[in-house]
């Protein structure tokens, strides 16, 4: 039960990279073409999802951004995880001064509603200027968690054991720290795609984003809804529901697989 | 535990002057409101747009600690200063937050608790079939972004009027403009009302349902609520006053982190289904470069964590014995 969750999510996943990355060597349009002899027309074998109103082909639009809305939110997720790693175990490890800083700072960001700021400090700029935006506020609680978890491994006898043999601070932290970490690190990082996404998707929806000419989800939803035409944005929504679906499945699947504490839920 | 309070609240307080603060060091920054104004048709001098600028603080030819200074002073008398358009923003600020907190109140209230009680009581059905469709469902609604629910509530909505030929449910703004009589003006808000409400009930139900199932999963075997049954408690009994009791504490602190997420998918519902809100404002405003209402808005929802946390605060002091000991002591 437990893995068969994270496998279809895994599945799922690599199908949506297939179509994503392989879509577009099939596909008879570019994403940035435009057919002046077909204006907002329903499926065919010419346009496979149809056009948009300005004869644009849905397929491969679609594809175009469900590849920068995938490439956006691992980045940020990635990115994010990162930092709440090393903020986490310096925090942690450290302790006194540089700890109450730490921690300090993050509950600061928690209490600035991290959406307002970043859909500040988003507007105007390529879209890989999103990706540090984005991360810098989803890392504080996984930093926290992991901030708590070092604090407790400092104390454990094999750590302490490597201190008193002289062995320095950051090598006790890659060495004998870290492992014990990366599946805690490995689940978040999962599950912080999926709010990556969402968040990209919602600023871009909003124009705040990926601005055009680029395209991502979120704008392809914003143009097509309160449209005549369903297409568009049906199509758009429903593949970014299922990235969503698919990379909180493969989080969730791997939390089971190595966090065994913790029961199949 | 009034102590303990203070304490929180003193806490929070400075964190939220210094994150009103960050709010608008790093709006004054980065918008560029001299933008908004030389981009008018016609464009209107430079020195009449430098002089327009600074009579409202916005000019980025003055230092930014000094415009800093300036607008402290201001918020420090409860004055936020005035829009781009010359309006007051405290009273714009009162406004939308009216209308806000219209909305988001009763949705976010009736998501939460939903969430809660459906989330317990699917951790108590574990496997069975009750378990499976509200695990699923919620599983589903989570993986929903905020403005996809409401275009496809939107979309539901629209075929059910046309199949029952009358509309029964509206979503354009507050209320239909020109509707007569008070009783038909009520039911008419309250038309318009369910829809924005459901998008945030249903955004926080899912996410209250996974966490409270989670959270009641690991107290239904603890040794507390098998004491509770060997003391000849009824199952439901020792489940409800000892179980879902202990699971409810982390949720509560949980609680306060939410407010900012109010704000959020306030935002979309707002900007979807046309209600003029904080949401909304914050939108445009950003799109405008209107540098003092955006350090308002910032300042209202950092300031929303003080009561939210103080509610959670002295819930979880009610639920939770041990922090009253702890706070006397």
């Amino acid at each position: 039960m437990r893995t068969r969750r994270g496998a279809a999510g895994a599945v799922l996943l690599v199908l949506v990279f297939l179509l994503a990355f392989a879509g577009p060597l099939v596909s008879p349009w570019g994403w940035d073409e435009t057919d002046f002899t077909a204006f907002r027309q329903e499926p065919s074998a010419r346009h496979w999802l149809g056009t948009t109103q300005s004869g644009r082909d849905v397929f491969a639009l679609t594809l175009r951004g469900a590849r920068r809305s995938l490439a956006i939110g691992l980045l940020a997720a990635v990115l994010s995880t990162g930092v709440a790693a090393v903020i986490g175990t310096a925090a942690g490890f450290a302790g006194g001064a540089l700890d109450r800083a730490l921690m300090w700072g993050a509950d600061l960001l928690l209490v600035l509603p991290p959406f307002l700021v970043v859909a500040l400090l988003a507007p105007g700029g390529a879209w890989p200027m999103l990706v540090p935006v984005l991360a810098a506020f989803m890392w504080m609680l996984t930093a926290k968690v992991v901030r708590a978890m070092t604090r407790s491994l400092r104390e454990r006898e094999y750590v302490l054991a490597a201190r008193f043999l002289g062995v320095s601070g950051p090598r006790v932290i890659v060495r004998h720290v870290s492992p014990r970490l990366a599946s805690l690190l490995a689940v978040d990082a999962s599950l912080t795609v999926g709010v990556a996404i969402i968040a990209e998707g919602g600023l871009s929806y909003l124009g705040l984003g990926v601005r055009p000419p680029d395209v991502s989800l979120g704008t392809l939803v914003a143009e097509g809804h309160g449209a005549a035409a369903t297409w568009p944005a049906g199509a758009a929504a429903g593949l970014l529901v299922l990235i969503v679906l698919a990379v909180n499945l493969l989080g969730d699947g791997l939390r089971d697989v190595l966090d065994p504490l913790r029961d199949g839920r | 535990m009034a102590g303990f309070l203070v304490r929180r609240l003193v806490g929070r307080g400075v964190l939220v002057v210094l994150a009103g603060s960050l709010a608008y060091l790093l709006a004054a920054g980065v918008l560029d409101p001299r933008a908004e104004f030389e981009g008018r048709a016609p464009r209107p001098p430079e020195a009449v747009v430098e002089a327009r600028l600074s009579a409202l603080n916005l000019s980025d030819r003055v230092p930014l600690a000094s415009r800093y200074r300036i607008w402290a002073r201001g918020v420090l008398h409860g004055d936020f200063g005035r829009t781009q358009e010359g309006e007051p923003v405290n009273a714009e600020l009162w406004r939308r937050l009216g209308v806000s907190l219209r909305l988001s109140v009763p949705g976010s209230v009736i998501g939460s608790v939903l969430g809660v009680l459906l989330g317990a009581y699917a951790a108590v059905r574990r496997g069975q079939g009750a378990d499976r469709v509200i695990t699923a469902g919620s599983y589903l609604l989570l993986a929903v972004p905020v403005f996809v629910l409401a275009a496809l509530l939107q979309m539901a909505a629209a075929t059910a009027n046309d199949a029952m030929g009358v509309r029964v449910f509206a979503w354009v703004g507050e209320s239909t403009p020109g509707e007569p009589g008070a009783f038909r003006g009520l039911v008419d808000q309250a038309r318009h009302l369910v829809l924005p409400t459901a998008t945030i009930a249903l955004a926080q139900f899912a996410l209250y349902c996974r966490y409270q199932r989670g959270l009641m999963l690991d107290v239904l075997h603890a040794d507390f609520v098998r004491t509770a049954r060997a003391r000849g408690l009824r199952r439901r009994r020792a489940l409800l006053r000892h179980g879902l009791r202990t699971a409810l504490i982390p949720m509560i602190t949980y609680f306060s982190y939410a407010s900012g997420l109010l704000v959020l998918s306030g935002v979309f519902t707002e900007k979807i289904f046309g209600r003029h809100g904080l949401g909304e404002w914050l939108v445009d405003s950003i799109t405008r470069g209107d540098v003092n209402a955006v350090a308002a808005i910032e300042c209202a929802a950092a300031c929303a964590v003080l009561p939210a946390g103080l509610v959670s605060d002295v819930l979880s002091g009610l639920l939770d014995p041990r922090l009253r000991a702890g706070a006397a002591a």
